[in-house]
């Protein structure tokens, strides 16, 4: 009986992928075991990886690199299908969305921090209209929208701020001799 | 370069601008979905059946019918209260003051409620 063998050729740009996704994947699973104070409201660690390689290699491959590390990361906790899978995969949906705008923003006066928080706040505005036309059609969720919005603003902004020092020490590596 | 300077140096001028749109958007839409709405109008019930619908612009009192006596509700400065009430535990008289849209008193043994309407429904824990 002779085994068939099926034979994937990949790139390096497909090595290089998997192995943001990786990173992007690791944020994640250090990110769950942070307790949060309501169910939704998490940093979105795994975005600074996004951002970066947004910078780095362009739109393409930073989906790539999200929509990878929602599909493995929700195989890792047990969720595929499940409807946090969905809510996963809305929000990267959304933020890839924005960020495909935001990126033509002149990048001398835009940088991460900009397309950040433009994609946090598109990641909420997916997930809550997911939830209201699937899960909970009540108005009553419109009463969470500040917190989610708030959590949006605030960690968009860091992570943005924490992608940004990436990007910059990558651009300019002689600035900072410590880092 | 210490870290407060490496912080402000990775935000760019087009991030301010965003960070600040964000900081309205945020605020705008908390003051929007959160403020209580003003009521102006009254919804007093008697047995399950609406009673009188009053405007909450003109001050004036209402004594309403119920198994056990009258009910007296007053309506003041925009605000409504049920003054006085047969009822054993006084709940509804305790309540005091009502002012915004969603509020409700309920005088259960009396059967006897008030509630506030807005132009638009607001949630509370009762039809929440």
């Amino acid at each position: 009986m002779t085994a068939s063998t099926i034979k994937l050729t990949a790139t390096p740009e497909d090595h290089h992928i998997a192995k943001m996704a990786a990173v992007a994947l690791g944020l994640t699973v250090l990110e769950n075991a942070i307790p949060s104070p309501l169910p939704g409201v998490k940093p979105g660690l795994a975005n600074i990886v996004t951002l970066i390689v947004l910078a780095r290699y362009g739109w393409r491959m930073a989906a790539w690199v999200s929509l990878l590390r929602v599909v493995a990361g929700s195989l890792l906790f047990g969720n595929f299908l499940a409807p946090g899978f969905f809510l996963s995969l809305s929000g990267a949906v959304f933020s890839l969305a924005a960020l495909a705008i935001s990126m033509h923003l002149p990048q001398r006066g835009f940088g991460a921090v900009t397309h950040s928080i433009l994609a946090a706040f598109a990641h909420i505005a997916g997930q809550m209209m997911v939830v209201y036309l699937w899960l909970i059609p009540h108005s009553g969720i419109a009463y969470l929208i500040p917190i989610f919005a708030t959590a949006a603003l605030v960690f968009g902004t860091v992570n943005g701020i924490i992608a940004a020092r990436f990007i910059d020490n990558v651009a300019q590596p002689n600035t900072e001799p410590h880092a | 370069m210490n870290s407060y300077e490496a912080i402000r140096s990775s935000i760019k001028a087009g991030d301010w601008l965003t960070l600040l749109l964000g900081i309205l958007c945020v605020v705008l839409i908390t003051l929007k979905l959160w403020n209580g709405e003003q009521a102006d109008r009254a919804i007093i019930r008697s047995a399950g059946k609406i009673f009188k619908e009053v405007p909450l612009s003109r001050d004036t009192q209402i004594e309403v019918p119920g198994p056990l006596g009258i009910s007296i509700i007053n309506i003041e400065k925009g605000k409504a209260r049920i003054t006085s009430d047969p009822s054993p535990r006084q709940y509804c008289v305790r309540q005091g003051w009502l002012q915004q849209a969603g509020e409700i008193a309920i005088c259960l043994p009396n059967q006897v409620s008030v509630e506030l309407t807005g132009s638009q429904k607001k949630y509370d824990s009762l039809n929440y």
